[in-house]
């Protein structure tokens, strides 16, 4: 147990970094700067797998792997800085010749958008997609990331044009994954000359052709519009040798400041937006779907989260539902039904999403020239971006998105675009019967051998898991009683209280003040769980700490109850780095009860900070044992399964 | 795999004894509740029949009921199983427990391994064709083997081991079956190796030994012996204090054998442990089982040691083979099948009086501070992880 508590307080300082990165960063840069002409040398390479871990799909960042990724940066660096100018000038030259509306092309949310808006504009398309190659490491660990420094040296002699097959591969996909970082900086405009002649002169035929293709369907939507890009056109027809000549010459003209400080935006990769970062903020604003308004009082301690007002995005975001052609009107769906709160729970959200995805790819077929692999994934980074608009993802349906990205990559270019559609369909389905509903049924078997005559089990809030084993238990005859413990603002434990009830099971209902009377009465505690991190945290419902905290002390064995594919590798020390906040005027009312509005007045009190915490972290020193599909095994454990049954999932 | 393990069953403590007396193997009616406390043939768990024929017990009366039980058990509990065999109509797993019995009565084999070596006969004898057949063979005989002693924790590690094997090594590998059989009887005779084991951790575990020290050993361990031994026959100046082991004196046995090879021993009651501890360096015991959370299933009184131990701040180390880790998880002393046995007090106990006769307990990782095994010096958390390994 000391050995577990021990590194806590040596790795505290760095947690107290919430949301500092831009500094250090910058420092960093500098040095770098200096010698951005030599080509960078291959252990930073070697240092930049350490942002792998990382799931594209805003699974929120580790903390320590901001030291990382700000280490990383160096490999994506130099040529940025040598080339955004010259990119801009190129775009400047262009800004007569194009054909599109100048004013847009100060836009500064170039290179965030849906896939589909990217169809339209042949530029972008593929300058994000070189500069995402950076990015793209976290996506897909193995192959990316060595590819940016192979690129480097050629963009820097941009002429030696040789179609070369990897750059191009990184090209592609790195413009996927891109999407899914959308917001966070993603502006990789600086990168664009690493195309070969050939290439691009093929690209740019394609893009061609698709967009007269999107514009023959007519494409209506005005956020879309909005965002078609002005350097589309300077890309397609400024002449690649020209830029090149000029590109050192624009570098040194337009340094400055202004470069830096885009720099700084593109140098952190960042799955997930850390909201106290305000210039990014303001981006992601241009670019959302759902209109969100934050919250006048953020609380301290909190401001990387998310804090919106509550109630004003649903009836937003139903008026748009014509108008979003982007998102799958089955992934619209749920995102609307997260939004709503109708669906909750780790493992029915993620059920639900997979679905809707199921839905849009039955219904999807790939643009001419674009393979279904690439164009799908991209497609899905819309989606996702798109539901963590409405709701932040749960661990949970992170992992379940990285397991589709990883079959849609797999999936043999060989196959037709109906054979690859099943394929993916019933692997989708496999996912979900294997990993979530048979999954269930083994935590089931395993944790009713814990149950015995006698005992009395003791919950908190309402898990799926947890009320499966107590039926199944009182299936098997097991004579035994329940606490139900609940919590407001969700009070939850109600509905599972009334299923309980009606199953004919003795039930005690009390809320979390209560706990600590109660507990000496309790023989077990099962816990349910939103994701159990590699140090064995149990990252689930807020309150479930101070159960398991009381427990602990009371000397009743806690049982967390969680399948393994809401296990994740990332590491958390506290509650506060990664979070959701939900409304805070659910603790500021009681539901149904108007007379009772002492705080009516003050709620937007300059001095008020509404905290209404989501989820919070239980340290494994107070869980006795996790039981998963793989068995019932302590939390030390955890990583275990983590490395022995994801590689498969990731790796294949 | 782990739920065809022994299984918790819902041990209620007052009714065991007498739902035990008619469930289990043994059918003398019960006339007095008096009578049956003191009958050896009710409450002796198969195991600590065994680990009294081979230990040595001291006490005589003791000794005559172990015999006594030894020589009922090989005629009645065999004799069950192979009733729901023959129902079941597989006519060559009748030897599987006479086979067991046999294995076991040899005293340097430990149950793992005659386990694996009973199963091992059960392939010989089979005259099953295809690679299914063969398994559901052993599959029957193993759970036989297991059900005949759900109390013997690695019994059922080793049949759970062999198992895995097999079926592991499916028919992938070795298209012709008969190169499959003989390479499963290879392995079968290689746990043989795991003879080595103990070798193993006595090499690993006589390191921790420094000159000087004084060590408290609780329960005769063949593992602890050998690893002491080792260290003495290394010119390893040490000091052991033995525990006694009530009831059936464990200790005594140690402190004998430790005794021959010229190492001063010292024997305590049980109750003197907390006493002592402050002049004790080191604690070793061994383990009937090591569970899936890295803690141990050891003999009575090894958690009070541990306890005593660890608010000391002395290391605990356990010395156990890697046949021993089950894949169990208790949660607490209760959460395990209960191993009985007789406790001769030496006067005649009332019926009113209940008696604990419980013959092991659960010791938690928190308490442990290595494990010696012959997979290596171990943590207790690398228990699952191995264990993970093996079985999934």
């Amino acid at each position: 147990m000391d050995s577990r508590r021990a590194p806590r307080t040596v790795i505290d300082p760095k947690v107290r970094q919430v949301g500092f990165f831009a500094p250090p960063d910058r420092s960093q840069s500098v040095p770098l700067l200096q010698n951005s002409n030599s080509p960078p040398s291959p252990p930073l390479s070697d240092l930049s797998p350490s942002g792998n871990s990382l799931s594209p799909v805003m699974i929120p960042p580790p903390r320590h792997l901001s030291d990382l990724s700000s280490r990383a940066v160096p490999v994506g660096f130099p040529p940025n800085r040598l080339l955004s100018p010259l990119h801009r000038f190129s775009g400047e030259s262009v800004i007569p010749v194009g054909s599109y509306n100048p004013s847009e092309f100060a836009s500064p949310s170039v290179g965030d958008f849906f896939e589909e808006k990217n169809a339209q504009s042949p530029g972008p398309r593929r300058s994000r997609g070189v500069g995402g190659s950076g990015k793209f490491a976290s996506s897909l660990p193995a192959g990316g990331f060595e590819l940016p420094p192979e690129v480097k040296p050629k963009s820097l002699t941009t002429v030696s044009v040789v179609s070369n097959l990897q750059p191009n591969v990184t090209e592609k996909v790195g413009e996927q994954s891109n999407e899914s970082q959308d917001g966070r900086g993603a502006n990789s405009k600086p990168l664009k000359e690493k195309t070969s002649k050939a290439e691009r002169r093929a690209l740019q035929e394609a893009q061609r052709a698709a967009k007269a293709a999107a514009k023959a369907e007519g494409n209506a939507g005005s956020g879309v519009a909005n965002s078609v890009n002005t350097k589309a056109g300077k890309a397609s027809k400024a002449p690649v040798q020209k830029k090149d000549n000029v590109s050192v010459a624009a570098s040194e003209k337009r340094g400055g400041e202004r470069m830096t400080d885009k720099d700084r935006k593109k140098d952190v990769p960042h799955p997930r937006m850390q909201f106290d970062d305000t210039s990014r903020v303001e981006k992601a604003k241009k670019r959302a779907v759902v209109k969100q308004t934050e919250v006048r009082n953020r609380v301290e301690l909190f401001r990387h989260l998310p804090q919106y007002e509550h109630g004003t995005r649903l009836p937003d975001l139903e008026k748009k539902f014509f108008r979003l052609n982007s998102v799958h009107p089955a992934v619209y769906k749920v995102g609307l039904r997260y939004l709503a709160g109708d669906i909750s729970g780790g493992n029915a959200r993620c059920i639900a999403m997979l679905q809707a995805f199921q839905e849009s790819i039955m219904e999807y077929s790939p643009p001419k020239e674009k393979a279904l692999n690439r164009d799908l994934t991209a497609k899905l980074n819309s989606y996702v971006s798109f539901l963590i608009e409405c709701r932040p993802l749960s661990i949970s349906m992170g992992n379940a998105i990285k397991f589709v990205k990883s079959r849609i990559a797999n999936l043999p270019l060989t196959l037709s675009e109906s054979e690859a559609k099943t394929n993916l369909l019933s692997e989708i389905n496999k996912f979900i019967n294997e990993k979530i509903i048979l999954a269930d049924k083994v935590i089931v078997q395993h944790a009713v051998t814990k149950v015995r005559d006698g005992d009395v089990l003791l919950t908190y809030g309402s898990s799926s898991a947890v009320e499966m084993i107590l039926l199944h238990a009182h299936e098997l005859g097991k004579k035994f009683r329940v606490v139900i413990v609940d919590a407001r603002p969700k009070l939850e434990g109600r509905l599972l209280l009334r299923r309980l009830l009606g199953k004919g099971i003795s039930c005690t209902y009390v809320h979390l003040n209560g706990v600590s009377y109660i507990m000496s009465q309790v023989t077990r505690v099962f816990l349910g769980a939103s994701s159990v991190l590699a140090n064995g945290t149990v990252y689930s419902r807020v309150g479930t700490a101070c159960v398991a905290m009381v427990a602990n002390a009371c000397g009743v064995p806690v049982i967390v109850c969680c399948e393994a594919y809401k296990f994740h590798e990332r590491v958390q020390l506290d509650s506060i780095c990664c979070n959701e906040l939900g409304d805070p005027d659910a603790i500021l009312k009681v539901q149904g009860r108007e007379e009772i509005n002492d705080l009516k007045d003050i709620a937007n009190d300059e001095n008020l900070q509404v905290l209404n915490l989501t989820y919070d972290a239980t340290p494994s020193d107070y869980v006795s044992m996790i039981i998963t599909d793989y068995g019932m095994i302590p939390p030390t454990s955890v990583p275990v399964i983590v490395r022995e049954f994801r590689k498969d999932q990731i790796l294949i | 795999m782990w739920w065809r393990s022994a299984s918790f069953i819902l041990d209620k403590n007052d009714s065991f004894l007498r739902d035990d007396s008619e469930t289990r193997l043994l059918s003398p009616p019960p006339s007095s509740s008096m009578a049956q406390t003191l009958d050896p043939n009710l409450t002796i768990s198969p195991y600590y029949q065994t680990r009294a024929a081979h230990h040595g017990v001291v006490t005589s009366d003791w000794l005559a009921q172990a015999h006594a039980a030894a020589g009922r058990d090989t005629a009645t509990p065999s004799s069950e199983p192979e009733a729901s065999l023959n129902s079941i109509g597989s006519d060559n797993s009748f030897s599987v427990i006479d086979e067991f019995n046999n294995w076991r009565k040899q005293p340097d084999l430990a149950e793992a391994v005659a386990a694996i070596r009973a199963l091992a006969s059960v392939i010989r004898s089979s005259q099953a064709t295809t690679m299914m057949e063969l398994q559901n063979e052993l599959k029957t005989a193993s759970d036989s083997l297991k059900s005949w002693d759900m109390t013997s924790i690695s019994l059922t590690a080793g049949c759970d081991l062999f198992m895995r094997y097999v079926t592991r090594t499916s028919a992938v590998e070795y298209e012709d079956f008969d190169s499959a059989k003989s390479r499963f009887l290879e392995r079968a005779e290689n746990q043989a190796l795991l003879l080595q084991a103990r070798k193993i951790i006595a090499m690993l575990g006589q390191d921790f030994i420094f000159d000087g020290c004084t060590i408290l050993v609780h329960g005769f361990s063949r593992v602890v012996l050998e690893l002491l031994k080792t260290a003495a026959e290394n010119r390893k100046h040490f000091r052991v204090l033995c525990t006694e082991g009530r009831p059936d004196r464990t200790g005594l046995r140690l402190s004998n054998e430790l005794a021959k090879l010229d190492v001063p021993v010292k024997l305590l009651i049980d109750s003197a442990v907390a006493y002592s501890m402050d002049e004790i360096d080191m604690v070793f015991v061994g383990a009937d089982g090591v569970v899936e959370s890295g803690g141990i299933i050891n003999m009575m009184g090894t958690y009070q040691i541990s306890l005593v131990a660890k608010s000391m701040d002395k290391p605990v180390y356990v010395a156990a083979e890697s046949y021993k880790f089950a894949r169990l998880y208790p949660l607490n002393q209760k959460d395990m099948v209960p191993a009985l046995r007789p406790i001769d007090f030496g006067v005649p106990i009332p019926s009113k009086v209940e008696v604990e006769t419980s013959a092991r307990d659960y010791t938690p990782p928190q308490y442990l501070t290595l494990l010696f095994t012959d997979l290596g010096v171990l943590t207790p958390s690398v228990v699952s992880d191995e264990l993970i390994q093996l079985y999934l």
